[in-house]
């Protein structure tokens, strides 16, 4: 083997390459803004080289295709946009370690190592790998009492899930004899309708939707998200709320559409209370909220339901309309982050939702992008967050599953309530606080690339349709 | 010979064990010795399985388990440390920085 | 027959212990009791042919993880901790639902049956050793997994010291 062959994983191998510069790097580097460019080079690097990786690796442990390369471009313009925004806020917030961001690098790599997995202990290992490095990203600011609570309240439903998933894949391995997705796959299909009425497989499979209902933080197992964006820095928050959901539903395509796809009429019977109970939770919650960072939590929860409506549909149009949604999902919501993150200043915290008030009147550029932000996470049209909505929701009526099509509509009508009342606190209200905000030239940057992309898919589709379309892992 | 199947009802009641500590506990490393329980009742099923199918897949997997929790305990235990150092407590309903 | 008698030896201490040590006030016996578990989980896996991964039980588990939890225990010095109730007010929907998973695994599970097809039996691993079979399969087939592992435990040494440590720079 050479060095070649690895190609196919090279963008893995850069990031991981550029973890363990940084955490070189910190000792000598005394000016730690290097760093984080030092992160945005690697990162852009490792996503030139996603297109053009193709082909298994280790007997099929790795898979780089089409579907693991769409995942892993958005898991990278996560970091990029992470990193960005991160720069400033750990400035403010006294938390200049290196390990910051070989820590962000290091949790990206697990999600694309979860995106490519071929088997069952790849994808553990990848989960791992992202969770370990988010607990203590939560962490991160050890004097802080709400980070440090945030972060052991993750880590103990992190660890709990991931005992469910490992029981889970326990049974699978026990009743199918593999842990590779394609063999699994096999031997689902060779037991034919016999599969259904196997109890050992039905429990895994019951397992498993548990397992990664925590992971997406649907409902009910949605009680820990919360309390951790709340808790955790700003900045984590903002890459956790896309990285580890949108890693989440890579996984859902590998398991659920490859690996069991022969029981998809049992996971999607588990999945339909799941998805309707998690958008109305999500979003009734969401209202009594007056902490923005706890409001965007339970709208997080709202958008995880509403991805797995897409994932019901048991097709490939379904899965393309949830993978389109997590694309534009990161934009929106690294967007809205980014602003309130710009309202964190030296002594002034800027994440309750009083600070909003009469924003407009102080710093209308600033309002300006939120107001866009917030539309866009409604659904308005003609931003972005209205194009996932309409595909997601188009693919669930040509299944003929109308009613959730309908209730996922109705639905996200309540949302528009908290949503535009950030809007109107920003734009009729007066301002009671002169508010500051703080001007990075990174932030900007965030904020300028997360803007003209959701008003870019929101005005020009056709494009990103197609490219989740080609990604799809069903041939 | 034992049964197969004595491996797993044995691994599903030790998992049941875990996870009952883990619902029902206050402190906190109890509540991580609980899911170390879960691991390795995981094991079990994991290694039981692999010796009767005769393939050691299984196995591999328990060993990076192994691993894993050494890594995870490694994690978990530094930051009840660091949460003790700020609060003075490992109890958990006394964890309410937030409400909402 | 003698089988069967050692597994129900070792498996009712398993689950004894386990239960001992979850409903334990005082985390130090907790942990001495996971220690007593883990010895006899190493049992277990002897019976099932696998020397190697009861080597690594003892070795791994019982001799740096529960050291490095009892370490914790003795480093916070949890007096008073010790007086307070032990469990959550509504701990029985906690027994509820871990004896309703309970039966559901039990009755799952109650006509497993699997057949050895693979190619590792167990006199092909008597002939090659544990360790040499395993370590065939890890350094071949699993390498993937095996060097992400590297990984794995690397982010955790980073993490446990940005996390603990008492200032940093």
């Amino acid at each position: 083997m050479t060095l070649a062959n690895l190609r196919p994983m090279a963008p893995e191998l850069i990031l991981i390459a550029l973890g363990l510069v940084l955490l070189m790097l910190d000792l000598i580097c005394r000016k730690k803004e290097m760093l984080a460019i030092v992160t945005l080079i690697g990162a852009i690097l490792a996503f030139y080289f996603i297109k053009g990786s193709h082909g298994g690796l280790f007997d099929g442990m790795f898979i780089a295709d089409l579907y693991s390369n769409f995942f892993k471009t958005v898991f990278i313009i996560n970091l990029l946009l992470s990193t960005l925004i991160s720069v400033k806020y750990l400035d403010t917030e006294r938390a200049l370690h290196g390990e910051y961001y070989a820590l962000l690098v290091f949790a990206t790599v697990g999600m694309m190592t979860m995106a490519s997995a071929g088997n069952l202990i790849v994808l553990y290992l990848g989960l791992e790998l992202m969770s370990l490095s988010i607990y203590v990203l939560c962490g991160f600011l050890r004097n802080n009492i709400k980070s440090t609570e945030s972060a052991i309240k993750y880590f103990l439903l992190g660890a709990f899930s991931t005992a469910i998933l490992l029981y889970a894949i326990s049974l699978l391995y026990g009743s199918t004899g593999s842990t590779d997705f394609n063999k699994i796959a096999n031997a689902v299909a060779v037991m034919g309708a016999g599969a259904a009425l196997k109890p050992l497989l039905l429990f895994s499979v019951a397992l498993f939707v548990t397992a990664v209902g925590f992971k997406i933080a649907a409902v009910p197992f949605h009680m820990w998200s919360p309390d951790v964006y709340e808790g955790a820095p700003t900045s984590v928050t903002a890459f956790m709320s896309v990285g580890p959901k949108a890693a989440g539903f890579a996984i859902i395509g590998k398991i659920f559409f490859v690996a069991i796809f022969g029981l998809h009429v049992e996971w999607v019977k588990l999945l339909i209370p799941i998805s309707v109970a998690t958008m109305i939770t999500g979003n009734v919650l969401a209202i009594s909220q007056t902490n923005i960072k706890r409001m965007l939590a339970y709208s997080s929860i709202a958008h995880a339901g509403y991805a797995l409506l897409g994932i019901l549909t048991a097709d490939g149009d379904g899965l393309t309309a949830a993978m389109n949604y997590m694309l534009i999902y990161m934009f929106m919501n690294v967007g809205a982050f980014a602003v309130v993150i710009m309202l964190r200043t030296e002594d002034f915290a800027g994440d309750e939702l009083k600070d909003y008030l009469g924003l407009a009147k102080t710093h209308p550029l600033a309002a300006f992008l939120m107001m866009i932000f917030m539309f866009s996470l409604t659904g308005i049209p003609p931003t972005a967050g209205f194009i996932g909505k309409f595909y997601i929701f188009t693919a669930l009526i040509h299944s003929g599953q109308l009613k959730l099509a309908v209730a996922g509509v109705l639905i996200s009508v309540i949302s528009a309530f908290f949503y535009l009342r950030v809007v109107m606190y920003m734009y009729m209200k007066d301002p009671e606080v002169e508010t500051p905000v703080s001007d990075s030239l990174y932030l900007k940057v965030a904020l300028a690339i997360s803007v003209v992309m959701v008003i870019v898919i929101g005005v020009f589709p056709g494009k990103f349709i197609e490219f989740a379309k080609a990604s799809l892992i069903l041939q | 010979m034992v049964p197969l199947n004595w491996y797993i009802w044995l691994s599903g009641v030790l998992f049941c064990v875990g996870m009952f500590g883990f619902i029902t506990r206050r402190n906190l490393i109890i509540m991580l010795l609980s899911v170390e329980i879960m691991f390795n009742a995981v094991n079990i099923s994991l290694v039981a399985f692999s010796h009767y199918m005769e393939d050691l897949t299984g196995q591999i997997l328990v060993f990076m388990i192994i691993a894993v929790a050494a890594a995870e305990a490694a994690i978990g235990l530094a930051l009840v440390i660091a949460l003790f150092r700020n609060k003075e407590t490992i109890t958990v309903d006394e964890f309410n920085e937030m409400r909402g | 027959m003698l089988s069967k008698v050692f597994f129900l030896y070792f498996a009712s201490v398993i689950v004894l212990t386990s239960s001992l040590a979850i409903t334990r006030r005082n985390a130090m016996h907790g942990v001495l009791y996971m220690l007593l578990m883990f010895f006899h989980l190493a049992g277990l896996y002897l019976f099932l042919n696998a020397e190697f991964l009861a080597a690594v039980q003892i070795i791994i588990y019982a001799g740096a993880i529960m050291v490095l939890f009892l370490f914790v225990v003795m480093l916070l010095n949890l007096r008073e901790d010790v007086q307070k109730s032990r469990f959550i007010r509504p701990w029985i929907i906690g027994f509820i639902i871990s004896s309703g998973v309970m039966v559901i695994a039990i009755k799952a599970a109650r006509s497993v049956e699997v057949v050895g097809t693979g190619r590792w039996g167990i006199k092909e691993i008597q002939s090659a050793t544990h360790i040499g079979a395993i370590g065939q399969e890890l350094y071949t087939h699993y390498l993937y997994p095996f060097e992400l592992a590297s990984l794995v435990l690397l982010v955790a040494i980073v993490g446990a010291i940005v996390l603990a440590k008492k200032r940093l720079k």
